[in-house]
Formats: structure tokens, C-alpha cells, sequence
């Protein structure tokens, strides 16, 4: 058996929907955390609670949601009508909106609570200094920040390359294009072929056991970092 | 509408947070260091937090030509358009960046708006004798390190106004005192005006020259020091500081046998423990009305040393207690004497009578050894 071309795809394939997926979930999760964070207004805890939602919500519920969403009817729809196409899911993109929204909770809430630990000080510091407040983001929110910010984003790239049920609602099983390593699991343990759900299996547990003992190591406070 | 005399800051401020009710107005000049002095919870913090622009409470805010906020035009600058030097109670400095990052922060976004005076990075760092810490992290810094590199980092920011929330609170008396050397001998070389708030009286009498007295979030008195400490009469009781003036005199010579220095205030010779001061300096004594003591006549064979003469101007009689307190004139400076009611009514004391103060303590405020020599030295401002 040729080992290399029959693993590889799904590897790729699932490497790419952790990538993209950890970049968007960095792009909007940090905007929503520091809102998180910063703001007073009363409804806070509202959006706090609707990111929160797939930690608690059935994969398969959040799943049948998006599938109405990316579908022809929904946004994901006319979002695909602008390239041609009909819908979103059953589709690569569809697969990483999935994830995005799935995995969002797990950026936001390390990221909220490095933002919120920054507290106010530092930015009115850096505002009397003559820092407009993009600059103070950039320059004194976001390094400070920056232990949080990266347990996020490596907490989001695993959660991915984890992910089952969404998935499988949103994507199906189309080799190349939404087969990813747990549907490829999936697919082995159903016809059998047990030897190769070993070697994949395997692989992701080494592979889960060294994401959360890296992250474990990097949290563990350093005599360096002081207040 | 009022109008501003230019090269002044003119601040008006009212607002409310929570029970506390905030009207505070002042003028101070342009030049110099403004005490903002009251007990804790008058307010102080709060106006040096509206004038930076961190907190908004309607009122209006001159600082020399610029107009910072001006409620009845709906005008508000935000703090990073102010050009304004903060300095925090903690010195706040980013761990993330050494501390010449720290340092060069607010230097590399100077320029973006008008800035004050150009500020050497080099000789603000020797002034404040940071050099030997400047690549370190800010996490090793011991306290009295922390708060001079916060002071650098506020004036290499190039501010047209320089606000310090009381920069020596949280020291222990030993970095308070090294601190306050630093300021010291930097206040004769700003340029840029410094608000300072605090709650310690001697701080303030050692550094500044204006000084204006919050009280429950009221303006209870704005003035030159020496004016404001002479009329200060008790508003807060005496639990928060002493009743007393401060007086001027200079160093005319020491005698070094006795171990005494000889000072002159107005033609009348104060000798004090020698101290390690150039003739000529300029000092502030600080005399407190318990320590002064009346006679009427000179008194001779006695262990008190000073003996000034002078002329009652005032007698105020403190209600309710067998005190009263009697204003002196010693010949253009003033001192306050705490006396009994029934010493008033024997000696007949009353304006205009000649008496003698003999003064039985003098707190000298010292100014650390540097100071000196840069007072000598050719001085550049900064």
C-alpha cells in the first residue's frame, strides 16, 4: 500500500482548514475579545454568551443551523452566487466558516482575559505619550497580551484539526475537498480497516498530547515575566 | 466669558462621580511647579486625570495659548493630542520594553503634534542618573528606579505640561528622599510647567512654587507657597498638617568649631546644624507656629538660639480652646506663633505691638548634594 498517497490528502487537507480557520479566527476573535474586554455597555454579557454557545450546543445542531445558512437559500448562498458557484457547503470554505464559528469560544475567552489582565493603565500610559489608539493596540495592548493571544490561536489550530461533527454536517465526505483526518478515522473504522484508523489515530493523539503539554510548558509562569 | 491671561493654565472643572461632587477652579502660571495639595479623597487625582484628558467632567482648560477642552463649544482633545506628561502614582512603565524603549516610547511619537521644548535624551538620563540601567527590564528596577525612569520617559515625550500624581507615594523614605533630590534639581532646569498633586505638606514646601488647596472636591485656596502656607488656617484640622510658614533666608557662612551655619533671612542672622551648603544658597526653612514663642522683651541667658525681632500684625483667637494664633512680621517674611488666650490678654498682645519670636525648631529642608553643584553649574534648561 502506498502509504504517502493514500494519507497525504487528508493531512493537507486538514492542515490547510486548521490554517485558514486559526488566521480568520485571529482576525475576528481579537476585535471581539478586546470589545469583550474594554467596553461597559450592559449587553456585553449577551454576545459574551452567543460565542460561547458551540462550547455547550450538540456539533450536529450547530451543523444543521449551517448547513441552512451556507445553503442555497442562506448568505452562504448568495455569497457563492458572486463567485458563480450555487452554495457553501459540501465545499472547503464551508468547512472552514464551520470551523470558525465552532471554534471561536476557545480564541476569545484566552484573549479576552489577557486583555482584560492588561487592564486600562498601560493605554492611558501609552495615550499620554502621544499614541493614538491604534497604535497603543499595537504597540502596548497586543505584546502584552501576547500569552493569551497565542494559547488562543494554538487552542483554535488544534480544536480544528480535532473537529468531527461540524464537519460532517457542513462538508460531508468529499476526498480533497471536506475529507478531513477525523472523517478519514471515521470512514476507516466504518469499512473495517482498522490498521489504517491505527495509523491516523495514533497520529493525532501524539499529535493532541503535544499541543496541550506545549501549551502547558508555555503558561507555566517565567521568572522574566514580572508586572 | 473670561478672559486668559496668556502663559497661564486656567482650569475649570464640575462633575459628579457617585456621591462625590466635584467644582474646582484655578489659575496657575506657565512656568514653575503647581501643587495640587489637599487631604486624600479631595479631588486631586481626579483634576489631574481631567486636565491630562483621561476622564472627562465638563469645565474648560487653557494651558498657554492652547485650549484643551472648552465644554461650551463642545470641544475636547483626547489625551494622546495633548502633548502632556503623565506620571503615575506606580511608574506604570511597559514590561514588555527595556527600559530605553520605555524611554524612547514617547520621544518617537512626540513630533505628531505641537510639542514643547526639545528635551536631550542624554541629558536627561545623566540628570536623572538612569544610565546605568537603561538596558535592563523595567521587572528588575527597585522603586525609586522605577518612578525616575517614569519621570524620563514623561519629559522625553517633549509635553507642554508636565502632571505628576504623587510620584513619591508607595517609596520607602529612602527612595522618597532620592526622588525628591531628582526633582530637585530638575525643577530649575524645566521649562515646561509641572502640576504635582499631593497630600504631604513638606514635599510640597520643598518643591513648589505655586500651590493650590482642594478641599471635599473644592478650591479652598490658589497662590504663590509662601502667601498660601502663611493664610493656611487650619481648614482641614490639624490631623492633616501642621500650622507653620515658610521662610527664605541664604547661607552667609558656617562655623565650623560650633558645627553651625549661619543663615540671613531680612537682615536677621537664623543659625541652624551645619549643613554642606555654599554660601549664597538659598534655602526654605520650615517653622511651625508651636515651635515660635513670643517675648516682649529681648531675652537674654537662654538655650534658644534664634530670636527674631518683628511686629504683631494679626491675633486670631481660635474658638472654643484656650488658643490663639498671632501673625508676625519679621521684617518681610512672616511667622506663626500658637499661643495661649491667656497669654494674649497679659502680654496685651495686639497688631502692631514690637515683640520677639524666638523660634525653638527649624525644619531645614535639604536639598540633596547635586542639587547644589547644578545650581552652580552652568545650567541648561531641559
Amino acid at each position: 500500500m502506498d502509504s504517502v498517497s493514500e494519507f497525504w490528502p487528508p493531512v493537507r487537507l486538514t492542515l490547510q482548514l486548521a490554517l485558514w480557520s486559526t488566521g480568520l479566527l485571529l482576525l475576528l476573535g481579537t476585535p471581539i475579545a478586546w470589545w469583550l474586554a474594554r467596553t461597559d455597555m450592559r449587553w456585553k454579557e449577551v454576545v459574551a454568551a452567543v460565542v460561547a454557545l458551540p462550547l455547550v450546543l450538540p456539533p450536529t445542531v450547530l451543523g444543521f443551523y449551517l448547513l441552512l445558512c451556507l445553503g442555497p437559500s442562506g448568505p452562504g448562498g448568495w455569497l457563492a452566487g458572486l463567485r458563480g458557484g450555487r452554495s457553501l457547503a459540501f465545499s472547503f470554505e464551508g468547512i472552514v466558516l464551520g470551523s470558525v464559528v465552532y471554534s471561536l469560544p476557545f480564541v476569545v475567552q484566552p484573549i479576552r482575559n489577557a486583555f482584560e489582565a492588561v487592564g486600562k493603565r498601560p493605554l492611558e500610559v501609552a495615550a499620554t505619550l502621544g499614541a493614538t489608539p491604534w497604535d497603543a493596540f499595537w504597540s502596548v495592548a497586543v505584546p502584552l497580551a501576547k500569552p493569551g493571544i497565542v494559547t488562543g490561536a494554538v487552542l483554535g489550530f488544534a480544536h480544528t484539526i480535532g473537529e468531527f461533527g461540524v464537519v460532517l454536517m457542513v462538508g460531508g465526505n468529499i476526498p480533497g475537498e471536506t475529507r478531513v483526518l477525523s472523517i478519514a478515522v471515521y470512514e476507516y473504522v466504518e469499512t473495517l480497516q482498522w490498521d489504517r484508523a491505527h495509523v491516523l489515530a495514533a497520529g493525532m493523539l501524539a499529535f493532541s498530547f503535544l499541543v496541550v503539554f506545549s501549551l502547558m510548558v508555555w503558561q507555566k509562569p517565567r521568572p522574566e515575566a514580572g508586572s | 466669558m473670561r478672559t486668559v491671561a496668556a502663559g497661564s493654565i486656567s482650569a475649570r472643572f464640575e462633575g459628579q462621580i457617585g456621591t462625590f461632587s466635584l467644582e474646582v477652579a484655578f489659575e496657575a502660571p506657565m512656568q514653575g511647579i503647581t501643587a495640587l495639595f489637599g487631604p486624600s479623597g479631595s479631588g486631586k487625582t481626579t483634576v489631574l486625570r481631567c486636565m491630562a484628558g483621561l476622564q472627562r467632567m465638563s469645565g474648560r482648560l487653557d494651558v498657554g495659548e492652547d485650549l484643551w477642552q472648552n465644554d461650551d463649544q463642545g470641544d475636547f482633545l483626547p489625551a494622546f493630542e495633548r502633548q502632556v506628561g503623565y506620571v503615575f502614582q506606580e511608574s506604570s512603565l511597559f514590561p514588555h520594553l527595556t527600559v530605553r524603549q520605555n524611554l524612547l516610547y514617547g520621544a518617537r511619537r512626540s513630533t505628531r503634534r505641537r510639542p514643547g521644548p526639545k528635551v536631550s535624551f542624554d541629558d536627561t538620563v545623566a540628570l536623572l542618573g538612569i544610565g546605568g540601567i537603561i538596558d535592563r527590564s523595567p521587572a528588575g528596577l527597585s522603586g525609586g528606579e522605577g518612578k525616575r525612569v517614569a519621570i524620563g520617559r514623561a519629559l522625553l515625550s517633549r509635553p507642554r505640561l508636565l502632571l505628576m500624581d504623587e510620584p513619591l507615594a508607595g517609596l520607602d523614605d529612602a527612595a522618597k528622599e532620592e526622588v525628591l533630590g531628582y526633582l530637585e534639581r530638575l525643577h530649575p532646569r524645566l521649562s515646561v510647567p509641572v502640576v504635582y498633586v499631593s497630600h504631604d505638606l513638606r514635599e510640597v514646601a520643598r518643591l513648589a512654587d505655586t500651590i493650590v488647596v482642594l478641599s471635599g472636591g473644592r478650591t479652598s485656596m490658589v497662590g504663590p507657597l509662601r502667601r498660601v502656607l502663611e493664610e493656611l488656617d487650619r481648614p482641614f484640622g490639624s490631623r492633616d498638617f501642621e500650622n507653620g510658614v515658610v521662610l527664605r533666608a541664604r547661607v552667609v557662612g558656617h562655623d565650623r568649631d560650633r558645627r553651625m551655619t549661619r543663615l540671613v533671612h531680612q537682615g536677621q542672622e537664623i543659625v541652624i546644624p551645619a549643613v554642606d551648603l555654599p554660601q549664597g544658597q538659598d534655602v526654605r526653612l520650615r517653622i511651625r507656629a508651636r515651635d515660635v514663642v513670643l517675648a516682649c522683651k529681648m531675652p537674654s541667658a537662654i538655650s534658644v538660639r534664634n530670636i527674631l525681632r518683628g511686629t504683631i500684625l494679626q491675633v486670631t483667637v481660635e474658638e472654643g480652646t484656650a488658643f490663639a494664633e498671632a501673625l508676625v512680621d519679621v521684617g518681610g517674611g512672616r511667622l506663626r506663633s500658637t499661643i495661649t488666650r491667656d497669654a494674649v490678654l497679659d502680654l496685651a498682645l495686639e497688631p502692631g505691638k514690637p515683640v520677639y519670636a524666638l523660634i525653638k525648631s527649624i525644619s531645614f529642608d535639604r536639598p540633596a548634594p547635586s542639587v547644589v553643584r547644578a545650581s552652580h553649574g552652568a545650567e541648561r534648561p531641559l
